[in-house]
Formats: structure tokens, C-alpha cells, sequence
């Protein structure tokens, strides 16, 4: 963010102290959204390595002397072998758009479309990271890891924004067959890049989950009149002398594109979800959680 | 002609441009609405199905062509009731008479003026403005000019007291050979050289006259009839019935100036004179220095008493009361006859007349007084008294002044006495030499008729010969006088009967009686009277009858003052030369004013109002308007209104607007009992909204400080306008000067004398402390005050003394801090005889508050506190500013304690002897 600023002292520590703002808000808000998720262990619903307790069955020739479980086989003449339900952990991916297209919202009381896609973000992964899985965010190179130490680094890095694209894809990145893929994005740049982009990780054979997050001038399309109107970076520009007369048409190609996801995500097995800014936070992140859950 | 016509008509043509307008506002779309909107690139290929745009909403559109028609119709130039305008491009001269017949129409005559000036804009025509009563050089050149660089002009031209000289400028304009026609504005007087300026304009050009449909008033000197004060009032034709009033105006006993009598009359519908009765007691008459005419203004319509109506009180004592005789041969018959008819003359004994405080004491033939009666003469004397002596036998015999001079006698005499061309001595009877110059007598002729047999003779000490006013012709003092202090005694060496001499049968001794200012009357009639003195301008009248002290003129020969020409070098007003004052009015006694009669056949035109009015001004305004409406209009449109900007905006709308006057104190009964009936603070709006706001919230603090400190317990203070609203019900008014107050009207200054005499007092606060070091004329405030204080009754003033009652009166203190510190304050200075009583720390001062208290502390903004009790402005820093701030509080409880209580607390220094006097 600051690779052409200049550096200094001052500079780095002013940048730091804004960051960490964002930062903190961003966890907080994360925080408080999570906590109002229910969440588990996700058990495998069958014998395995983990912590939870699972069954006791008799042993068998082949089970080693020290896997016994003797207070339990003390109480009968057999022996007894205690079992874990078997918890493996998921390495689940987060992608993030911070583009300029999602640093917008329409009315001051409304979050900044990123904003929303952060905190979604976030929360997702404390309730995982609290589930016992492993999380990362795509733009980092490095693998997910478990823990909540792992959270404040994404909080760090989502609280980064990339104003010079106008329109930001998901990077491509190595992910193992059967690792999840949380795609949050508004999906308004050009289709071909996102469809490119986003068959990359369905090639990878990874569980995917689209989050789709606009504001609600972006649904609506309530201009009127003669108007004028710019991408973010003002590198597209539109105009139109009747602005009414052309809603129709833009709510029918919104609805086009919501549906080319839609039919992306049944193609591959994904899950699609759209949400608006005007709506609470907590139902995208339930959505997510529990279609997480069930996979898993 | 009426109805409405255009200065610029042509421009009219632009209104054919409306509809095309209209045309081109519909075609051209409104500005578009500009939006950031990330969901562009689904829009992208997307065509208009319509290629008009949205239109501009009709009301837009009728609101901005309306306001395009206002602005097109405005500087077209539209005049409502418009007079024909000269067609003629001829050069114009206007002449104004400006003087002081025009002073009273002024305004108008402005007005007028400013009329014809503007349609002489309208024709283009070279134009020049003289005011006739003023005198150019004769080789100055017609300067004529636009006339727009007069119209500027106007406002400054002012009328002057005396009439034009037009032989002057009919030699100046003859010497011009340009054409041109003229307008004249004449004051509605004859002038016998009217006519030649006349002739001299005609042969020009066309020459038309404005003149005004009254007729003027002029008042003529006031003159004592039957104890009474009379002043005629001329006007110059007769036109119905007219009534008229007059103040008589002069110092009241405490020298401010005051209206003293009024009195009206009426012109009956035929006459042109009326006479004004002034009946006045003579202590009240004596006062007068003016009389001037209700609602007129003009130097015409005021008259300056001089001595005119100055009666002196004349006592004279005479030793030989007792004695029986022809009245031919009294020793008073002569002075009385004299006397009478110009003086006050009072004939008791000596001790009787002393307490009458007479301006002048004559002794005819009086001898020696008792030790006290000298003493007591001489002390009158002393105070400003004119004692006059006459010789006689008595003063003869009584051997008074011979060896060392007698305070009551100028000169030292020689025993004896003399007697010249009698039966029994050698010689004729001595003639009187010419009046020397210097004496007070130069200038009267002296009559070869007049001799003298017998005098008594002074004594040839060093000082006899300045001490001499009149001699004969063999050089023997007749008149001698010398000054004591501020008064003087004059001998007359001879009788005041016809025994030792023939002078007071002649008409001389009258003059010189006049002379010496024992009788006076005041006229310029006599020429001989004010013959070679030199008579000093005390007051001048201007063209609009204010009469202004003056100090540095030169003096007036009293053959100029007699020619009564008034002119620049001789304006009218008061001349004085010793005691004596000289009033030169606009008329003489029994002057009359002459309507001006013109030729037949000159056009006389009328000042009033032709009811022309220029409408630009109120259509430009519309324009403005309608264009401010577009803004807000053209806003909303384009959604950029939000509403929190929205209010903002319309407040400043509505208060660029409409700015709503502020009122007084609304006097409804209830509002004025609810102030009898509790302890109020008043501050004097000064119209400066700040300044005012300060000021309520001062004392609204300072209120509350007294309601918490003591038992003075004010309710929520008043703003006063002192030009409406009663001040008796308040006892206490703050006002803080600002640059930019008016200064009150006659009414208002009225009022506040009134207020400070029954026992209000007030404030004066420049606020400016930090700027100066004292309160001064230094600051733009200061000056203020200086400008408003010099009308009110203010006594002299000194800085709080140490030992004044507003250190004590509720908290110990010597200073008195307000938000700025250190200045000095001023009240009513302490008599000069306050003295310290033996064991007391303080003077004894117990009589007189204060009615004015005058600094610079800004005290209002150190108590200020807003409606939730927080102070409103910083005093100082840190808790010496705190400390400040108490203080000056505490100031504020002395000065109402002292403003509600008075001396009361100087009277406890009497409590210690009050109790010993209650133990006995």
C-alpha cells in the first residue's frame, strides 16, 4: 500500500496507528458477529484421531497393549479400546475483494461494500478458527494455519484495501482437493475474469462458497434524469439522458449475472449467496457458517 | 402625462428574445447528475431509447424567464408618472438662491434639483449649478459638465445666511457670450437687482423659475411692550389663515440651555404680520438669548435677543430723600427719566436694594456709608456689580477719599472742589473735550452745548490718567472709573441734576449712560451707539437657524455692524463689546419680507413633487431575487440540497431579506407596572446587536450576582431605546458606547437630563480600556461618548477618590475591574470644601450621588453569563482572571448598593456620635 510513499519514521508509524485502527474495528466488529453464531466441534460422526470422546469397543488382537483402555476394561473380563471420534481439521481459503469497485456504499449510514465483505470475512474465520480449522486468506502466500493469532494477521490484511483496481479478481492460488474456498466479492467486473478466475479453483476440485455483496443503488438503479456515471477510478464512464428508461434493462442484466453465478456454483457444487449492505450482517454469516458446517 | 415610460427604450427589444430562450432552455438538457456507480459495467452497451432528455420542469423555466424579463424591463430604464422631459440639448445653468428664505424648504428645493438634474442626464445637456449666494471670480470660466458630477454634489449643498448679490452675478454671466437657458431656484424674496440678473439670463436663453408655493416666515428682534416680550412675525404674502409658535430659548439657573416660554399667534387670512406675546416674568426674560419659530427652519425664523430684552435692575439711592422740592430740581428726576424706559429701576434704601442683587447701584450725591455698608457694597462690587457715583455738595463735604483712595471712589479727590464761571469765579463754563480713543465713550459726539460750572476734582495721582473716561476741555477728569475685581466704579464728577452742570439734560448723558451698560437696549439702531468699537462675534447664525458659539473670528467695526449688510463678512448673530451684546438678526426692527413679483411672462414652475419615480431599482431587485430562487431551485433539482445545508441556507436567505427591526420595551401598562413594582436594570440600545446582546446578558449576570449576595433582588434586565421608552422607572441604565449609535434626538437628551436630575444615574462605558489609558477622544468610542455626553447635564468629574462611598457601599474595594483593568473611572468630582472630620477616614461627603459614572472597563462582558449561567466571555487568564472577574463583580454590587442606597453608608460614620448623644 505504501510501496511508492516515502519512507519515514513518521510516515510508517501514522500508517501503522490507521491500520491498526481499521484493524481493530474490523476484529471487533468480527468479534461480535461471530459471538452471535452458535458453533461446534465438527465432528466426523465416526472413530478417529481427535479429542472427543467417541465409543469403547472391544479390542482386538491387533490393537497395541498401551491403546487399553483399563478403567473401562477393569469393570468386565473384556478388554476394552477407548475410540475418538475422528476430527480432521479443514484448511479453509478466504478471498476478500478490496478492489475499488467495493469501496462504495451509496448513503453515509450504510457500510462501504469491502467493509461488509471484511467483517463477513473475518467472522467466518473466528467461528472457524475457534471450530479448530484452519484458515488463510488467498492473497497470502503462506498456508492456513489454526488459531486465533492466525485471525489477527487476516485482520491486518483485510484492513488493506487496493484502491487502483478497479475491479480485483481472485488470485490464483495452489488450494488441495477438498479444501473450502470462500469467495466474497460484489462480481461486477468483467465475467469473462471471473469466470476465468473463479473455474481455476473449481479445477483445483476445492468446495467453494460465493458471497455476492452489493449495495442497494446496485440492485436498485434509482437514477433519474440525465446522469452521468463513473466507475470508482473514473476509468469508465456512462452516460445517459434518461436515466429511468434504462432500470429495466439494468436490473435485467444484474439478475443475468447473479444467475451466471448461480448456475456456476450448481455446475460445480458450490454454494451462492447474495447479500446487501442495507440487510444485517448476520445472515450471510450464518448462511456460511452452517453450509461450511455441513460440508465438513 | 402618467403611466409608465422607459429611459432606454430600445432595450424592450431584448423581451422578443424570452421565447427563443424558452425554446433553447427546454432543448438544452439540465445539467447532468454526476455519480460514482460501480455497477458500470453492466451498463455498458446499454443505447437511450429516447434521445430527448428530461426537460427542465415548466416552473424552472417560467422562473427563470421571469427573472430575465425583470432584469431586460429594469435596465430599460421604466419610470412610473414621468414629467416631460426638455426636448432641448441647450447648455443649462442653475442657479440656487440658497439662502436662508430657502433653508426652510431645503429638502425639497434638493429634491428638485436632484429632478431636474436627472433629466438633464436623460437630454445629454451640458449643465452647471451656482449657488448665487456665494460670490465667484469674475474670470472664472463656465465650467459646464455632465450632470451627474453635480447630482453627486447635492447632498453637500447647503444654504447661506444672507441673500445673493446678484449685481455680482449679472457682471459675472454678461462677461460670458455662451447661450444657454437657465433654471432658477429663488428663495421667493424681492431684491431690488433682481430684475438686472433677470434681463441678463433672458437675453441667454429661456429662463424658468422654481419657487416654492408658501410663503417664508421671518421673525423681527424682539422688544419690550407693557412688560411684555413681543416679536413680530412677517411672512412675505399673505396666503389664508396661518398659525404660528415660538419658543423664547436661554440658559436655565443651572446654564443649560432650555425652552423658557412659548407663544403662539395666528396670521389672519389677509395680513402678512403677527405678533408673538412672550409674557414672561423679567427674572425668566432676562434669560433669553433666542426666539425661534415651531417648525420652521431657517435663519429667518430664529431671532437673537442680545440685550434687546434685558432689563437691568437699575437701585438708586440718593441721600437726599427727605427733601421736599421740585421735582426739576431732584437729584434723581433726570437718571429716572433716563432709566425708565430701558431698565428696572428700584429706589429703596440701601440694605432693602443689596439683597435685590441689582446689576447697577447709582449714589446721586451720597456721602459717607457705615463700615458695613461700605464693606457690603464692595463686596458687590467685587462680585461683578457697576456702582455709578454722582458728585454733589454731600460727597463735596464729606471729606471722602482725600487723603488715601476710598474703595468706592475711583479717584482720589482734592478738598474743595471747584466752580468755573459763576457770578463769583473767573472764567467760562468748561466744554467737554472729544472722547479719547480707548475710553468707552469714543465715539459719541460731544455737544458744544454742554458745560459744566462746578465739580469736584481728582487728585493728579500716577494712575489718574488711565483711570479717565471723560474730560474737559482743559484736561480735569469729568467721568472717572476704576475696576475692583470683577466689577467697577464709575464717578461722574459733576451732579446728576442740572445744578453743577448742564449734562444730564443733554441727550449725550443717555448715551453714555448707555455706554457704561447701565441701561441697555441692544438695537443696531444707533449709529452713533456702536460708532468706533470694535464688536466681537460670540454666535453665528447659519442658513437653518442653529446658532453656533464662535471664538475665532475677527471682530466688526461698529460702523460695518450698523450698515446690518449681512453677508459673508457679517453673518448674522451676536456682537459684543464689553458687557454689551449686539444681536444682528436677519430682519430689522419693522423690516418687512416682499413676495418677489416676476415679469408676466416668466415661467414660474412649483417644487412640489411631480411623482416621478424610477422603477430600475425594484425590478433589478426582482431579477436578484428570482435568480436566488433559481439557485435554490436548480439545487433541489440536482438533489445536491441536503437537508442540513438546507436550513442554513434558507436562514441566510430570510435574513438577508427580511431584517426585522428591532423594538423597544414594549410599554403596555402591565409591562411598565411589573418594572414600578421590582428592582430592574436598563441598558441603552445602541443598535449594534452585539454590543446589546452583551449588555442584556451583563446585567443579567450582574442581577444574579445581586440576588445571590444580597437582598437586592432585580428581575430579568431591559433593553431601553432612549428615544421611546420612559426612563423614570428604572434607576440605573449601563450604556456601552459603539461607534457606530446615533446620537440621540432633542427629545431623547430631554429625557436623560430629565432622568439624571430626578436621581437615575448611568453608566457610560467605552469598553475600550485596553486601547486607551484613560477614558479619552482617543478611540472611536471615546469620541462617541464625547459626541453624546457634550448634550447632557454632566457636572465636573474626577477619578473615584480613595474615601468615595462606591468603595464601601457593599464590599471594600479600590479597584474596579471589569473585563479590562486599570483605566481610571469618573464620577461627579467632591465639593471643593469636603472636609475630614478629626478621627473619621473619610471626608465628609454626604450630599449628591453621582448621576453619571464614566469608564472604559467593559464591565458588561466581565458579568455577562448565558441563559445556562456560564460566563460568556474570558476575563484575564488562570485564577487571576478569576480573581478579575470577582472583582468586578463586586464592583457591580457596590454600584447598584450605592445607585438603590445613596450616602447611606457615608452617614454611618455618624453612628459612633449618634450613639454617644443616645447614652446621655
Amino acid at each position: 500500500m505504501t510501496q511508492n510513499a516515502n519512507i519515514s519514521a513518521r510516515k510508517i508509524r501514522h500508517d501503522a496507528d490507521h491500520l491498526a485502527h481499521g484493524f481493530a474495528a474490523l476484529l471487533a466488529d468480527a468479534h461480535q458477529l461471530a459471538a452471535s453464531v452458535s458453533h461446534g466441534a465438527h465432528g466426523r460422526r465416526r472413530p478417529g484421531a481427535g479429542d472427543e470422546f467417541w465409543q469403547y469397543r472391544a479390542a482386538v488382537e491387533t490393537d497395541a497393549m498401551r491403546d487399553i483402555d483399563w478403567r473401562r476394561s477393569a469393570r468386565s473380563d473384556d478388554h476394552f479400546v477407548r475410540q475418538h471420534e475422528w476430527q480432521n481439521t479443514q484448511s479453509v481459503h478466504l478471498w476478500v475483494d478490496r478492489g475499488a469497485s467495493m469501496l462504495f456504499r451509496s448513503q453515509d449510514n450504510l457500510p462501504v461494500k469491502a467493509q461488509r465483505a471484511a467483517v463477513l470475512g473475518l467472522s467466518v474465520a473466528i467461528l472457524l478458527a475457534k471450530a479448530g480449522e484452519k484458515v488463510g486468506l488467498t492473497d497470502l502466500n503462506d498456508l492456513p494455519r489454526q488459531g486465533l493469532a492466525q485471525i489477527d494477521m487476516m485482520a491486518a490484511s483485510l484492513a488493506d484495501t487496493f484502491p487502483d483496481q478497479e475491479f480485483s479478481t481472485p488470485a490464483r492460488k495452489e488450494m488441495k482437493q477438498g479444501q473450502k474456498a470462500v469467495f466474497i466479492s460484489d462480481f461486477l467486473g468483467d465475467w469473462d475474469q471471473i469466470f476465468e478466475s473463479l473455474s481455476y479453483a473449481a479445477d483445483q476440485n476445492v468446495d467453494g462458497y460465493l458471497v455476492q455483496v452489493l449495495d442497494p443503488v446496485e440492485q436498485d438503479f434509482p437514477f433519474k434524469g440525465r446522469t452521468v456515471l463513473f466507475s470508482m477510478n473514473e476509468a469508465h464512464k456512462f452516460e445517459t439522458l434518461r436515466a429511468q428508461s434504462l432500470r429495466d434493462e439494468y436490473r435485467a442484466k444484474l439478475a443475468e449475472r447473479k444467475a451466471a453465478l448461480q448456475q456456476l456454483a450448481q455446475k460445480t457444487g458450490w454454494r451462492y449467496c447474495c447479500h446487501q449492505t442495507s440487510a444485517p450482517a448476520t445472515v450471510p454469516v450464518m448462511w456460511l457458517y452452517q453450509a461450511l458446517g455441513r460440508h465438513v | 402625462m402618467s403611466g409608465i415610460s422607459y429611459l432606454t427604450p430600445f432595450l424592450l427589444w431584448a423581451l422578443l428574445l424570452l421565447p427563443i430562450l424558452w425554446w433553447l432552455l427546454r432543448a438544452v438538457p439540465p445539467a447532468p447528475l454526476r455519480a460514482k456507480f460501480p455497477g458500470i459495467l453492466l451498463l455498458l452497451g446499454l443505447k437511450d431509447k429516447e434521445t430527448t432528455s428530461d426537460r427542465t420542469p415548466w416552473w424552472l423555466l417560467a422562473l427563470r424567464i421571469l427573472a430575465l424579463g425583470a432584469a431586460i424591463i429594469g435596465f430599460a430604464g421604466p419610470v412610473l408618472n414621468p414629467v416631460d422631459s426638455q426636448s432641448s440639448a441647450k447648455r443649462l445653468v442653475i442657479l440656487m438662491d440658497a439662502s436662508w428664505a430657502s433653508a426652510d424648504d431645503w429638502g425639497r428645493r434638493q429634491a428638485k434639483l436632484t429632478e431636474v438634474l436627472r433629466s438633464a442626464d436623460q437630454a445629454a445637456r451640458p449643465t452647471i449649478v451656482f449657488k448665487l449666494s456665494n460670490i465667484t471670480q469674475s474670470l472664472v470660466p463656465l465650467n459646464f459638465v455632465a450632470p451627474n458630477v453635480h447630482l453627486q454634489r447635492i447632498n453637500s449643498l447647503a444654504p447661506n445666511a444672507w441673500r445673493p448679490d446678484f449685481i455680482h452675478w449679472a457682471d459675472y454671466l454678461t462677461v460670458h457670450d455662451t447661450s444657454f437657458d437657465t433654471i432658477w431656484f429663488s428663495d421667493g424674496l424681492d431684491s431690488e437687482d433682481r430684475s438686472a440678473l433677470l434681463d441678463v439670463l433672458e437675453s441667454k436663453g429661456n429662463v424658468s423659475i422654481y419657487q416654492a408655493d408658501e410663503p417664508v416666515l421671518a421673525l423681527t428682534p424682539p422688544f419690550v411692550k407693557d412688560g411684555n416680550m413681543v416679536v413680530q412675525v412677517q411672512r412675505s404674502w399673505a396666503k389664508g389663515a396661518l398659525d404660528v409658535s415660538a419658543n423664547a430659548i436661554g440658559p436655565d439657573p443651572n446654564g443649560v440651555t432650555q425652552i423658557l416660554g412659548t407663544a403662539s399667534a395666528q396670521f389672519s387670512p389677509n395680513d402678512v404680520q403677527a405678533e408673538l406675546l412672550f409674557d414672561m416674568p423679567l427674572e425668566l426674560r432676562n434669560r433669553i438669548t433666542s426666539v425661534a419659530l415651531d417648525n420652521h427652519r431657517s435663519a429667518g425664523a430664529v431671532v437673537m435677543a442680545g440685550d434687546t430684552v434685558q432689563r437691568r435692575k437699575v437701585a438708586l439711592i440718593s441721600a437726599s430723600d427727605q427733601q421736599e422740592g421740585a421735582d426739576l430740581m431732584s437729584d434723581v428726576f433726570y437718571l429716572r427719566k433716563a432709566l425708565v424706559p430701558t431698565a428696572e429701576v428700584i429706589e429703596t434704601d440701601l440694605k432693602t436694594t443689596l439683597l435685590v442683587n441689582p446689576d447697577v447701584l447709582i449714589f446721586v450725591d451720597v456721602g459717607k456709608l457705615s463700615q458695613t455698608e461700605t464693606r457690603d457694597v464692595t463686596k458687590w462690587v467685587a462680585n461683578g456689580g457697576l456702582l455709578v457715583r454722582f458728585a454733589g455738595p454731600r460727597l463735596a463735604a464729606s471729606q471722602l477719599g482725600l487723603q488715601t483712595e476710598h474703595p468706592l471712589l475711583p479717584v482720589r479727590l482734592r478738598a474743595g472742589g471747584r466752580s468755573i464761571g459763576g457770578a463769583m469765579s473767573w472764567g467760562a463754563p468748561k466744554k467737554l473735550r472729544a472722547f479719547a480713543e480707548g475710553s468707552s465713550f469714543y465715539g459719541l459726539k460731544t455737544s458744544d452745548e454742554v458745560t459744566v460750572n462746578s465739580q469736584v476734582v481728582a487728585q493728579p495721582d500716577p494712575n489718574l490718567a488711565e483711570r479717565v473716561l471723560a474730560s474737559l476741555e482743559d484736561g480735569t477728569p469729568l467721568v472717572t472709573q476704576k475696576t475692583v475685581d470683577n466689577g467697577r466704579v464709575v464717578l461722574f464728577h459733576v451732579t446728576a441734576n442740572a445744578e453743577w452742570s448742564n449734562l444730564p439734560l443733554s441727550g449725550l448723558f443717555v448715551q453714555m449712560l448707555e455706554r457704561l451698560a447701565v441701561s441697555t437696549t441692544g438695537n443696531l439702531d444707533d449709529v452713533q451707539d456702536l460708532e468706533g468699537l470694535i464688536w466681537k462675534p460670540e454666535a453665528m447664525l447659519d442658513a437653518f437657524g442653529v446658532i453656533r458659539e464662535v471664538s475665532d473670528r475677527p471682530g466688526v467695526a461698529g460702523t460695518v455692524l450698523a450698515s446690518r449688510a449681512i453677508s459673508a463678512d457679517l453673518p448674522p448673530g451676536v456682537y459684543s463689546n464689553a458687557s454689551r451684546k449686539a444681536a444682528l438678526n436677519i430682519l430689522a426692527k419693522d423690516a418687512v419680507l416682499v413676495k418677489a413679483d416676476w415679469p408676466t411672462d416668466t415661467t414660474i414652475l412649483t417644487l412640489k413633487k411631480t411623482g416621478q419615480k424610477f422603477l430600475k431599482p425594484y425590478f433589478i431587485i426582482a431579477a436578484l431575487g428570482l435568480l436566488l430562487l433559481d439557485i435554490f431551485a436548480a439545487l433541489w433539482l440536482s438533489g445536491k440540497l441536503r437537508k442540513r445545508f438546507a436550513g442554513q441556507m434558507a436562514a441566510l436567505v430570510l435574513a438577508l431579506a427580511f431584517t426585522q427591526p428591532d423594538t423597544g420595551m414594549a410599554e403596555t401598562d402591565e409591562v411598565l407596572s411589573n418594572l414600578i413594582n421590582n428592582t430592574v436594570l436598563g441598558y441603552v440600545k445602541t443598535g449594534s446587536a452585539k454590543v446589546d446582546k452583551a449588555s442584556h446578558a451583563g446585567l443579567l449576570g450582574l442581577s444574579a450576582e445581586l440576588f445571590r449576595r444580597t437582598s437586592v433582588e432585580p428581575i430579568t434586565p431591559v433593553g431601553v431605546d432612549i428615544e421611546q421608552d420612559e426612563l423614570s422607572v428604572l434607576p440605573f441604565l449601563y450604556w456601552p458606547m459603539s461607534k457606530n449609535q446615533t446620537s440621540p434626538s432633542d427629545i431623547a437628551v430631554a429625557k436623560l437630563n430629565r432622568f439624571l436630575r430626578s436621581g437615575g444615574m448611568i453608566l457610560f462605558d467605552t469598553r475600550d480600556a485596553h486601547l486607551s489609558s484613560g477614558v479619552s477622544g482617543g478611540t472611536p468610542n471615546g469620541r462617541m461618548l464625547q459626541k453624546i455626553a457634550a448634550r447632557l447635564e454632566i457636572p465636573p468629574l474626577e477619578p473615584v477618590p480613595e474615601d468615595h462611598v462606591l468603595t464601601r457601599s457593599f464590599y471594600l474595594l479600590q479597584d474596579f475591574p471589569g473585563r479590562h483593568q486599570g483605566a481610571n473611572v469618573w464620577i461627579e468630582a467632591a465639593p471643593a470644601d469636603a472636609t475630614k472630620i478629626e478621627g473619621m477616614p473619610f471626608r465628609n461627603l454626604n450630599d449628591g450621588v453621582t448621576p453619571v459614572m464614566i469608564g472604559g472597563n467593559d464591565w458588561a462582558a466581565a458579568w455577562a453569563i448565558d441563559d445556562n449561567g456560564r460566563y460568556m466571555f474570558p476575563v484575564g487568564r488562570g485564577s487571576a482572571g478569576n480573581q478579575q472577574r470577582e472583582y468586578a463583580q463586586r464592583f457591580g454590587v457596590n454600584l447598584i448598593m450605592y445607585v438603590l442606597t445613596g450616602n447611606y453608608k457615608s452617614d454611618q460614620v455618624h453612628i459612633p456620635a449618634l450613639l454617644d448623644r443616645l447614652g446621655q
